[in-house]
């Protein structure tokens, strides 16, 4: 196909792209150098038969002036990034300083809203990702061998949790676990309990979340490598049968190493959507015990006074550092294959 | 698997029926639990002394006479104004769906038959866009949007679900389009039809399932989208999603949890019936971009 042709022909979907996803990320990176203006004061005098006092008051009428002019807000540099809500970097030098052993220091700066976000998500992708692939896989396995006429209701109702939008799905799990849910009450019935519930228990409120992951994943994993069963040759398997190898090393030996590039594209794109994690903690309302990188973007963006776009602007460009990161290795891959295939 | 060589014992056919029959409960249990409760009063769904209540209909019956009720939806869809939301739900994805396949076709159809060096960097590209979370794009959005005062209304949230849905589109389409022998639009332009010509008389007519198939993935999409829509289109703009968040409640104002299960109940069930109908295509589209290569 001509240059020319295919300008005109990716024009309309590439304009779209570097018009909503590019220039967006330049303009994230732009604003988390401003932060929003602070309120001028002036004095005011009052006086009254008993003497004057001056007492300091919000100048209304100047802040929104600055505003105005300097919508963005003031330069702040790196300022946003190294404050108490992003890096910390005054805080961590304080701890580091001032507490006795590595444990006590690690214990505050987890306590540090942006460290304590960015551990929530690492750990939700730790434990989500590779149990969504295992269960995918055994899924699939289990499905594999039941009789084709009844498998196509059976996938049906597989993929429902996958179709669903992550806040219907959080909320429809977190009406049944809540304490006044069916099995909410029912545990607390169990454990004699009636205090026990979600929310009282950060671990609690952790562990719900990442079963909730696992349940909304799998059926992706499943469906991949469902369709990856389907094209695993016969023969190796039947002569593995013929020398005596039993089902498990079948599976090891043949079927894993065949499926094993479909496996790391599952694993990637789960890895990267696990990372956004956020709507299941609005659903779980979670917010108190379980905070994400995402949630802390969305929770700037929804502040009531003023919208603090300098700190989600901040949290989103570390947000997508990180996704480079985890996207680094693919992406070295990619462009090495590329080198030797030309 | 069936290899004829490879027998079954009965113990892992029972073991086997056993875990997937655990598995679809897994699955398909909340659901089922949440369309039952649907029809119930909030006292006995959420109830404090007895679960059984659920089943029962203890307070149903006592507050509206009948083991079955239908408030929930009643009062959502008037009062609620979830009617407006899904209104404002089928506008988005009507067109949500119709764009996107328009830019999505005519993009993949190019980077599909470009032998050039650049197809593959913008394919690499839009892999990275894809991974970029949605709120970190919506925190650029927000104040531009403010500035030209292009917030809070569907048109903008439209053209942005566009924008984010490309790159899966593109690479959807992408992999179909590779499945369409090159041969067949060669011989069309050799004839003395143009690339466009080409490409909507030869090769649009063979690609309907792909198109069905990213048409689907942008419906969910726009259908299920809620950090862009909540954060983008004002009160009266809201789409279904958003909407089922504002009927639970902040710490200011007191919800209403029954209108919340409703209109789950209400949104989802197109849904089903969506992914029932189409259960193939989606299935496909899931693993085109995997098992293809």
């Amino acid at each position: 196909m001509p240059n020319k042709t295919f300008f005109w022909f990716f024009l309309p979907t590439g304009l779209a792209m570097i018009l909503f996803i590019g220039l967006p990320i330049i303009s994230t990176g732009i604003q988390s150098f401003y932060a929003q203006h602070d309120q001028v004061v002036k004095e005011v005098k009052k006086c009254d038969p008993f003497g004057c006092t001056v007492s300091i008051v919000v100048d209304n009428e100047e802040t929104s002036k600055i505003r105005e002019a300097k919508p963005l807000g003031k330069f702040n540099g790196f300022g946003t990034y190294t404050d108490r809500n992003h890096l910390a970097v005054d805080e961590i030098k304080k701890f580091w300083n001032e507490t006795e052993n590595f444990g006590a220091f690690v214990d505050q700066v987890t306590n540090l809203p942006f460290y304590k976000a960015l551990i929530f998500t690492l750990t939700y992708c730790l434990f989500v990702t590779p149990n969504v692939l295992v269960l995918g896989f055994i899924i699939a396995l289990s499905l594999n061998a039941v009789a084709r006429k009844i498998r196509g209701p059976l996938i049906f109702g597989t993929i429902l949790p996958m179709i669903v939008t992550p806040l219907v799905g959080s909320l429809v799990l977190f009406w049944m676990i809540d304490s006044q849910g069916i099995i909410g009450a029912n545990i607390q019935n169990l454990m004699n309990d009636p205090y026990l519930s979600l929310k009282s228990s950060k671990t609690l409120t952790w562990i719900t979340i990442i079963i909730y992951g696992i349940w909304h994943h799998s059926p992706f994993a499943f469906v991949v490598f469902y369709a990856a069963l389907q094209t695993v040759p016969q023969e190796p398997i039947e002569a593995a049968i013929i020398d005596g190898a039993s089902r498990f090393q079948r599976i090891k030996h043949i079927v894993l190493p065949h499926i094993y590039p479909v496996v790391t594209f599952v694993a990637l794109i789960s890895l990267m959507d696990n990372f956004r994690v956020f709507e299941p903690i609005i659903g779980f309302s979670a917010e108190g015990s379980a905070q994400s990188l995402s949630w802390l973007i969305y929770d700037n963006l929804v502040n009531e006074e003023v919208i603090l776009f300098g700190s989600a602007a901040a949290t989103s460009m570390m947000t997508i550092i990180g996704i480079a990161i985890l996207l680094a290795p693919v992406l070295i891959r990619t462009w090495k294959e590329f080198k030797t295939a030309r | 698997m069936d290899y004829g060589l490879d027998t079954k014992s009965t113990r892992l056919k029972t073991f086997n029926t056993i875990f997937i029959i655990t598995w679809l409960l897994i699955a398909c249990f909340p659901f089922i639990w949440t369309f039952w409760g649907s029809f119930k009063v909030r006292a006995d769904f959420f109830s404090r002394s007895d679960w059984w209540y659920a089943i029962s209909a203890f307070n149903t019956l006592i507050e509206t006479g009948g083991q079955f009720t239908t408030n929930a939806y009643t009062q959502a869809w008037t009062e609620g104004e979830f009617w407006k939301a899904s209104k404002n739900t089928i506008i988005v994805t009507v067109f949500v769906v119709s764009i996107s396949l328009f830019l999505g076709t005519l993009g993949a159809y190019a980077l599909s038959r470009s032998t050039e060096k650049y197809a593959f960097w913008i394919l690499m590209a839009a892999l990275i866009f894809r991974a970029m979370p949605h709120i970190t794009l919506v925190s650029g959005y927000l104040f531009p949007f403010f500035e030209l005062q292009i917030w809070g209304i569907l048109p903008t949230t439209i053209v942005v679900l566009v924008a984010i849905n490309q790159p899966f589109t593109l690479w959807l389409l992408y992999s179909f389009f590779k499945t369409v022998p090159k041969e067949l639009d060669e011989s069309a332009l050799i004839d003395g039809c143009s690339y466009f010509q080409a490409f909507r008389h030869i090769i649009m007519p063979v690609m309907w399932p792909g198109v069905i198939t990213a048409g689907l993935f942008s419906l969910m999409l726009a259908y299920n989208d809620f950090t862009v829509t909540a954060l983008l289109l004002n009160q009266e703009n809201h789409t279904m999603v958003p909407k089922i968040q504002s009927y639970l409640g902040t710490n200011q104002h007191e919800g209403n949890l029954m209108w919340a299960v409703s209109a789950v109940v209400s949104a989802t069930a197109p849904l089903f019936m969506l992914v029932m109908f189409f259960q193939r295509q989606v299935i496909s589209g899931l693993t085109a971009g995997a098992v293809k290569g």
